[in-house]
This record gives structure tokens, sequence and C-alpha cells, in this order.
């Protein structure tokens, strides 16, 4: 039985209780339904309409005729395999490195407790204090020209990847995981004689599978629902991200073929939420409710 | 130098009993095992590290350097407080602000209060909750390209779906993104319909940690549903509340995606100029890097504030 809530059963029990509880609901569940997937309804059936349809006046709930072939013309025109490309290339990369940078940091942060671990720590937390759109000017700056390297990381993945790495949540929520597993375990190793990297690899990493799902689904969707760092730093037309592709191409193209093209943008993302969907929402309010 | 722990040295801890004299070995063994811990320790760190430093721990110092320069020909020099009376006296920077504060107090009706109470209605039903929860956080997963031009077709004055509902409930029609007067109230409707899944969620979360029996002790001294939520509801969620406030002032005050994609960033007569969107004008339109830097100082300071308490209740509420 769950927890009770706001309205007692007993007054839900009742013959009035149970009107209104079933009228409510199939009242919420419609207008949610028209809300939230309306939208989408709209944006695939959009796609599927010719340009005189499109621009009817009233809209149609219902093309006259379908045109699959808008959604053909669109991803040849605007090219998307090369923006869907390029997407997941700079999200899986992005992942990769936040997999290895962060788990590291966060694994001897929180295991291996070097000295200035504190401040090191302190340190990366205190980037969540500054406002990200403050710090796109001077990030701008210094991917022009890395200091001590001396290289321009524009139109290079680098631009993405390796900013990607500075999430301090991510960090955060890694190492408040590793915190919880006992220490005993470790201890267990290190007496086996075996070194942090294999202790990390065979018995952090195995539990921390939950974590670690939720911490790569956020770093994929990061980037692939970027916009302003990638329309800055990936002019060139052929590196760029979904977004920004579709951002630049937009003015150019008929609408119906636009729409067609948004709503093969969003199927990715999309598909990976119904899949993970359980460990997403799961994920996000352990990231914010924290504990 | 910390002293280094047994329990974590490699090797097995020697039986020191009381009064007995460490002798010269274990204590050398000791320091060089604490100084290969730190030394594998550190090689963990070293890569976040450097990408901190060159990514966000130094834009973060050139941020405060920008602001008090000036780069012409090549030289820079500093100017003190010029960027910042440069800008104050720019009129489009107050416009900026207004407008930054409109969009944040508006988002805060709409994306704060509006998903509390949708948590709450979805909170008491036993069916469909899954479902429910599923379209609400469906927007926050599409690319902001997709929603935001998206709105923008269904806020055409002409043939856009708005207007095709208002046409057909015989209401007015309205000029949405092309009039001053309803251009922000539409970026906020669509950049609340694009964020609330999250807030939502969370609130949800909050909610099902209430516990029961103190919605019954309420019942049984009267208490009605309204006073249910004020004296129960609302304080059991308070720290949740709080927090989601708190990231949410900061998360609005920097919109820039919305106005940007919806009207081209400035919108009819600079009605949805924003304050990030100003900086961007200044960096990337003006060159005039300076001034973009004196205006993120402005704005940092005033988030700084709020990040700090966040931070802090966030700590509280961990312990």
């Amino acid at each position: 039985m769950a927890e009770r809530t706001l309205i007692s059963p007993a007054q839900l029990g009742r013959p009035r209780g149970k009107f209104l509880y079933w009228s409510v609901l199939v009242a919420v569940i419609l207008l949610f339904t028209l809300v939230f997937l309306g939208p989408l309804y709209w944006m695939v059936t959009g796609g599927l309409k010719t340009a005189q349809e499109y621009a009817q006046s009233p809209p149609t709930a219902f093309p006259h005729s379908a045109h699959p072939k808008n959604y053909s013309d669109a991803w040849n025109i605007m090219d998307l395999s090369k923006l869907l490309f390029n997407t997941l290339y700079y999200a899986f990369g992005a992942l990769a490195f936040q997999l290895v940078f962060d788990v590291a940091a966060a694994y001897s942060l929180s295991k291996l407790r070097p000295i200035f671990g504190k401040v090191i720590l302190g340190m990366m937390l205190a980037t969540l204090m500054i406002p990200a759109t403050v710090l796109v000017v001077p990030q701008y700056l210094t991917v022009l020209d890395v200091p001590i390297v001396h290289r321009n990381l524009i139109n290079s993945p680098w631009v993405i990847w390796l900013p990607s790495v500075t999430n301090a949540f991510n960090i955060f929520l890694l190492k408040r995981f590793f915190d919880s597993i006992p220490r005993e375990l470790l201890d267990a190793a290190a007496i086996d004689g075996a070194p942090p990297l294999r202790t990390l690899r065979s018995i952090v990493l195995p539990i921390s599978r939950p974590i670690l799902g939720v911490v790569s689904i956020f770093a994929v969707v990061g980037v692939w629902k970027d916009f302003l760092w990638p329309l800055l730093t990936l002019p060139d037309p052929a590196k760029q991200s979904l977004n920004v592709g579709i951002y630049s191409l937009a003015q150019g193209v008929p609408e119906n073929w636009l729409i067609a093209a948004l709503a093969m943008a969003s199927a990715p993302t999309l598909i990976i939420f119904l899949i993970f969907q359980r460990n997403i929402m799961s994920g996000l309010t352990a990231g914010s409710l924290k504990g | 130098m910390s002293a280094p722990t047994l329990s974590t040295s490699s090797t097995p801890s020697k039986p020191d009993g009381p009064g007995r004299e460490v002798p010269a070995y274990a204590r050398r063994e000791a320091f060089t095992s604490a100084l290969r811990r730190n030394i594998s320790a550190h090689g963990f760190l070293i890569g976040a590290v450097l990408c901190f430093s060159f990514f966000s721990w130094y834009p973060m110092v050139r941020e405060f350097l920008l602001a008090f320069q000036k780069t012409e020909a090549g030289k820079t020099s500093w100017v003190g407080l010029r960027n910042l009376k440069y800008v104050a006296n720019d009129p489009a920077f107050w416009q900026a602000w207004r407008n930054t504060l409109l969009f944040t107090g508006l988002a805060l009706l709409l994306g704060f209060v509006v998903p509390f109470f949708v948590a709450i209605i979805l909170n008491e039903f036993r069916h469909g909750q899954g479902y429910l929860r599923l379209l609400v956080y469906l927007p926050v997963m599409l690319p902001p390209v997709a929603s935001v031009l998206l709105f923008k077709y269904f806020y055409d004055p002409g043939y856009g779906l708005f207007n095709g509902i208002l046409h057909f409930l015989h209401l007015p029609e309205q000029q949405w993104l092309q009039s001053t007067s309803t251009a922000m109230l539409s970026v906020v409707i669509a950049s609340t319909w694009m964020n609330m899944g999250g807030a939502t969620l969370i609130y949800l979360a909050a909610l099902q940690g209430i516990p029961g029996e103190l919605y019954e002790a309420a019942e049984l001294d009267g208490a009605g549903l309204f006073s249910k939520i004020w004296h129960i509801t609302i304080p059991q969620t308070r720290l949740i509340l709080s927090l989601l406030l708190l990231m949410q002032i900061i998360a609005t005050m920097q919109v820039f995606a919305e106005p940007f994609l919806l009207t081209g960033g400035a919108g009819p007569e600079g009605s949805t100029t924003t304050v990030v969107y100003l900086i961007y004008q200044y960096a990337f339109n003006f060159n005039n890097y300076g001034g973009a830097a004196a205006l993120g100082l402005v704005l940092l300071v005033l988030l700084a504030g709020f990040s700090a308490v966040y931070v802090r209740l966030s700590r509280d509420s961990e312990d």
C-alpha cells in the first residue's frame, strides 16, 4: 500500500470522491496529452504537408495527403546525416572524456584522498557558483588561443570535448556515490596488493553502474541540447552540430521541409529518453534532491 | 603534509604497542607509501585538473581581468571602471535588465508555481502517473532548436496554430512575438513548456516523501484541502521549494537561447533583449570584450549571492 497523500482514502472511496477522482484524472490526461504530445504530433504531420497546405489559415489538423518525400528532401538538402553524425561524434566523445577524467578525479578525491584534495574539490565546486553564460566570453577567447600550447581549437571536436570535462556537478555526483562504497571493500583489495587503478576497475566501477548511467545520460543529453557554445565555436558548416546547423539553415528552406527536419532532429533524444526514461528520471531526482 | 593514515597505506600496519618507539625504517616506509599514494592520487586527478585549469579556472580569472582592461590595436591597458561606465550608459543596458527581470518574474510565476500544482495533482493519482510524468518530461529532451522553432510557427500571426485556436474560440487574435506587449510573455510560455518537466519531477519526488500521518492528523483537526496544502505540503517541501526557486532564478536570469531563437535576440523594439544577449552582442557583434566582461561581472555579482545560498542550502539538505 502506497503512502497516503493529500486526499484521504475514505474521501476517495465515497461515490462523489470516486466520480471527482476519475473526472479530474481523465481531464488531466487529455489536457497533458494535448499540451505535451500535441506539438510533437503537429511537428510530425506538419512535415508531411505540402507547402500550400502548410501555409493555409486556419491550419489543418490532419494532412490532406501525406508527402513522406518532404522528409527525404529535407534529409538530403540540409545534409542531416552529416549534422547528425557530427552531433553523435561530439556527444559520445564528450561522454568518453567525462567518463575517464571525471570518474578518475572523483575516485581520487573520494578514496585516495590526496594532499590538497579538499582544495581542488572546493575549487571545482566553486565553478558551480559562476553563472555559465558569464564564462562564455573568456572561454571563447581561451579556445581561440589555448595558453601554453598555443592552439586554436575553433572548428575542432576538442572545443566540445575538453570543456565538457569541467562538469563539477558530475564529479560531485560521482564522488558522493563513491563515498558511500564501504572502505573495507577497498582496503581488502589494497591488502591483496591491488594497485588503485585495478581497484577502480574491478571493484568501484561495477558497483557504480547506476550512477555511471546517470552521468552518461546527462553528458550525452547536455551536448545534444547545447546551443550557444557550439554556435560560437563551430562556425564551419561542415563541422556544425544539429542545433546550430538547423538554425543556420532555417532561413533558406521551405517551412514544411524545416518542420520535417525538426522531427528528424528530435527523434534520437526522444528514443534515448523512451528507452532510458526510468534511469533518466531517477537520476534527475537523485541529482537534485541530495539523498 | 597530512599525516599518512594507516588504513590507506598499502603496507599492513605494524603492531605498535603503547610506549613502543616507532623504528626509523618504519617511519621512512610510511613516508614513502604516503608519497606513492599521493603520486597515484594526483595522477588520477591530472586530466580533470588540467581541463578545469584551461577551460574553467583560467577563464574565471580572465573574466575579471577583461572587465577592467581594454585592448586596442593589440595593446592591452588597464581602464578601471570605464568598461562598466560605458555599458551602463548604453540605453540597452537598463532595458536588458528590465527585460531580464520581467522574464525571471514571469518564468517564476509560470515555471515555479505551475509545476508545483501540477505535481500536487499528479501525486494524488493512483492511475496513469507514469504516463503523465513521461509527458511532462518529454519536451526537456527535445533539442532546443526543435522546440523553439516549433513555437515560432505556433506564434505565427498569419497561419500559426495559436491564432487558429483563438480564431476557433472567437477570441481576438494576437501578434505574439511581433508586438512589444506580448513578445516577452510569448518567450516565457515557450520556455516554460520546454523546461517545466524537471521541476515537476523534483516536486513529485519531494511530495512522495511527506509522511501520510501528517495529513491524517490535520484532518482530525478539521483541516480542509487548502489548509492541508498550506500547513503541511508547503512546509514539508520547503527545502526543495527554496532550492528550486534559487536554481530557477539563477537559470532564468541567464536566458539566452529562447529569445535568441524566437525573436533574433532583440525582439520588437528591443523588448526581448536580455542581459546575456547584450553580453553576446558586445562580444561577438561589437567586438567589445571589455564591455561584455564588465556586463558579465555585474550579472556574476548579482547571481553569486543566490548561488552561495543555493550551495549552502543543498549542503545542509545533505546532512
